[in-house]
């Protein structure tokens, strides 16, 4: 029944934007978000739907979520499922290597076939606009000082804030085993923990806090960007002498087993879905940033991603080595 | 401009002819899904969302928040009708609605949760236009230690759900808290209870529970007393509408329900759920009837029906004032701002005021096209109580599977769904009460994840529970609610031996 609605909401886009041209292909894509409907992954393969459908790249997409252990049942059903199918693809992103890992899943990120990684949201630290810490270098001491003592608020445990805080104290020669890092569910709740002055500091995706920012409520001490964004007075916290670059990336991958030509339609599809109007419409709407990376380069940034992320889930012992 | 102005001005948004028409597409597509269990309105949002990328912000906007509010309503139905709850929040209705129900009272029962959901929604969009910065101010101050308290409020007080005997009442809440430790740990990430499962690894639905449970539960349990002689359902008996008696149980109730939904809605961790327990009982202690409870009474309905429909008023007071999702919903309300590249939070009422009232006041239009929607509908409803029993007790089964499969689709959550479906029987057989297991598995993992963060921030140190005024008062209401039955006794006795 879902499937089916899902078939409906892309039949309706496609009558919606009835100008897409006429060079529609083959292509008939199944895409999986191995999450509930409403999350990241699922905006993102709806996104990847419509942009898709509106590009002509393909004729019809049909988007099926499969929630769970963030990502984990999705992609052993993937895997298991989709074997050699040239015409399925999965969302994932940041979340679901730590997940996997801390599932101790039966199946890893290197049985998919990667395609690209398609966005990424820079990570920011805040704290309460009332609090003493104006800098990142004054919570770096504070850090040092007593490491038990800083109360760091953001997502699930083992999501990508969870990772920043450790990489925080890391990078600022603290013990990363000891921070006191409290996970909250969903942005909202760590929020209300940050406005309410209960916690030192609080981690999220820069866009989810960016009104509270910008009305003074919260102050952004660092972004995990290489580069200062454009237009914004938030510094880096590698001009503050922190080495501590990390982003929430969202890609997409094929099934495993598939031939090298469909791995290359597949690969092409989105490329071109990628470079389309209609995408780069979907990415200033959602305030997404552009993150392309296709093929093998892709295919090593996973590997080195998976690598760091399980190195740091150790560390903090999320994860028994 | 003040309030009332802004108000009026966003009542000439939201009447334009077409914002009606969405308003109305969105309270009868909210209204069809809160009457199947497991399709939520945040699923529906979510698959909206990417259709009405083309319409105006306010138009889709305001269907959003009618699918949400029809959801509400929708949910109730079900509830009192076939005994399974359409979503969690509208648990606390089946309990008594049921029973009407089957008493031949469903009209009143489905009238009294209509028109509740309709004063309650009312009041608190009131609420939610003029007390909002104030209340958003306040929920924000609300620690993790201070929801650990408004638990264990929840916890003490949610025995009027027992039933009976205390005994078997724990020994229910007690699977339920059990059931609720499955899945990953939200502090460690950690797995426990899941042996392996993957799908394990999310924890218990609750709407699966609930639903094999209730539902589930009633259909084995009428089958396997078919032969000891056929209970006879009246759809029907006594008046179809709401008496004068009735009006004058149900008015005080959704006042009160209306009072726990709205605060506690505006919670970034309050949720829907909670208020109608806490209705629930109170309505319980209130009553002037207590031997009808459990066996369909009035306020029992009233109560937790406002409740939940204030709760979802609730909601978006953080979402609008902070850009707070605090329900799926929401959430996926959030997605559709953002879709037109809007940030709600507190520059949204300075920057976009017409969207903003527009939208709260098609909230107002959106409440009284469910009540002619759904009043007229209640003769009808109760016609389904007059379909023979195996033919009914079949179609609540598909019902209840589809409305499972099309939430997760896996045989994981199927077999699950069966298993407490045999759960609720044997309960049912053996006279436990299975309200107090849905009530553990909801509150039992807020109650833990709370406790733990308050003392991860506290470093360990329990004093935080008192040292905060909200807990602390909080903790004196759970402590008093506790001791006051044993002490009105006490002094009871003394009474007797005086005599």
């Amino acid at each position: 029944m879902f499937q089916f609605s899902a078939r409906l909401a892309g039949a309706a886009i496609a009558l919606t934007l009835a100008a897409a041209p006429s060079l529609a292909q083959q292509l008939e894509l199944k895409l999986m978000a191995p999450a509930a409907p409403g999350g990241g992954w699922d905006q993102t393969a709806r996104s990847m739907q419509q942009a898709l459908v509106a590009s002509g790249v393909a004729r019809s997409v049909q988007v099926t979520n499969v929630p769970g252990a963030g990502g984990s049942v999705g992609i052993a059903q993937f895997v298991n499922g989709a074997k050699g199918d040239g015409n399925q693809m999965m969302v994932n992103g940041f979340v679901m290597v730590g997940a996997l890992a801390m599932n101790k899943s039966p199946v890893t990120l290197e049985q998919v076939t990667p395609i690209a990684r398609l966005t990424e949201e820079i990570q920011v630290m805040v704290v309460p606009a009332n609090s003493p810490i104006k800098t990142a270098q004054d919570l770096a001491a504070a850090v040092k000082a007593d490491i038990a003592k800083v109360t760091f608020a953001g997502g699930s445990a083992g999501g990508v804030d969870h990772v920043m805080a450790a990489l925080f104290a890391g990078a600022v020669g603290a013990d990363a085993k000891k921070i006191n890092y409290i996970p909250f569910s969903g942005g909202g709740e760590s929020l209300a923990a940050i406005l309410g002055g209960k916690v030192t500091a609080g981690i999220s995706g820069l866009s989810e806090y960016e009104g509270q920012i910008k009305s003074g409520k919260l102050r952004a001490i660092g972004v995990t960007s290489e580069k200062r964004i454009a237009g914004s007075d938030i510094p880096t916290f590698k001009e503050q002498g922190i080495d501590l670059v990390i982003a929430n990336w969202r890609s997409v991958v094929a099934p495993p087993g598939i031939t090298p030509e469909q791995r290359k339609t597949l690969t092409d599809a989105v490329e071109k879905m990628v470079k389309s109007d209609a995408w780069k419409e979907i990415l200033k709407q959602k305030g997404w940033e552009d993150a392309y990376l296709g093929g093998d380069a892709f295919a090593d940034f996973l590997k080195k991603e998976t690598v760091r992320v399980t190195d740091v889930l150790k560390s903090v012992g999320l994860v028994k080595s | 401009m003040d309030t009332f102005a802004a108000l009026a001005h966003g009542m000439a948004v939201a009447v334009q002819p077409m914002n009606l028409l969405y308003a109305l597409i969105g309270v009868f597509l909210g209204t069809a899904v809160g009457v199947l269990p497991g399709i939520g309105p945040a699923l529906t949002v979510a698959l909206l969302l990417p259709v009405t990328y083309k319409l105006d912000p306010g138009g889709s906007l305001i269907m959003f928040a009618g699918i949400y509010y029809g959801g509400m309503y929708g949910g109730s139905t079900t509830a009192i009708l076939i005994n399974t709850p359409g979503e969690s929040a509208s648990m606390a209705t089946a309990l008594e609605g049921n029973k009407m129900a089957k008493a031949g009272r469903g009209g009143p029962a489905l009238a009294t949760s209509a028109i509740g959901s309709f004063v309650a929604g009312t009041i608190a969009t009131i609420g939610l236009a003029f007390l909002a910065p104030w209340l958003v101010d306040f929920a924000v101050r609300f620690g993790p230690e201070d929801y650990f308290a408004l638990m264990c409020v929840a916890f003490v007080t949610v025995s009027a759900t027992f039933g009976d005997s205390p005994i078997r009442g724990l020994t229910s809440l007690f699977i339920g808290l059990t059931l609720g430790l499955v899945g990953i740990d939200k502090l460690t990430g950690q797995a426990r209870l899941a042996f392996g499962v993957p799908e394990l690894l999310d924890g218990v639905e609750v709407t699966t529970l609930a639903v094999g449970l209730f539902a589930l539960g009633e259909a084995l349990y009428v089958a396997s007393r078919r032969h000891h002689g056929e209970e006879k359902l009246e759809p029907v008996r006594g008046s179809l509408w709401m008496t004068k008696e009735d009006w004058k149980r149900s008015w005080k109730p959704w006042l009160r329900g209306t009072m726990f939904g709205f605060p506690i809605g505006a919670l970034p961790a309050g949720g829907a759920e909670i208020p109608t327990f806490l209705s629930y009982s109170t309505e319980k202690r209130l009553t002037k009837h207590p031997e009808e409870f459990g066996k369909g009474a009035i306020e029992g309905v009233a109560g937790p029906e406002a409740a939940n429909n204030a709760s979802a008023a609730g909601t978006l007071v953080p979402l609008l004032t902070l850009g707070l999702p605090t329900s799926a919903t929401a959430a996926m309300m959030l997605a559709g701002f953002q879709q037109y590249g809007l940030n709600p939070g507190p520059l949204l009422f300075a920057e976009r005021p017409d969207l903003v009232w527009g939208l709260i006041a098609s909230l107002f239009i959106a409440n009284c096209m469910l009540l002619v929607l759904n009043l007229p509908l209640v003769g009808l409803w109760v016609r389904l109580l007059a379909i023979p029993q195996p033919w009914l007790y079949a179609g609540i089964l598909v019902f209840a599977t589809m409305g499972t499969i099309a939430a997760k689709p896996s045989v994981v959550e199927l077999s699950m769904l069966a298993g407490f479906g045999v759960l609720g029987f044997l309960m049912r057989r053996f006279d436990f009460p299975i309200a107090p297991v849905v009530v553990g598995l909801i509150l039992g993992p807020i109650a833990e994840s709370q406790l733990r963060r308050a003392l991860a921030i506290s470093l360990g140190d329990p004093m935080t529970l008192l040292q905060s005024p909200i807990s602390a008062t909080l903790l004196g209401i759970a402590l008093l609610a506790l001791l006051a039955p044993f002490v009105l006794k006490g002094l009871g006795r003394f009474k007797a031996n005086e005599d």
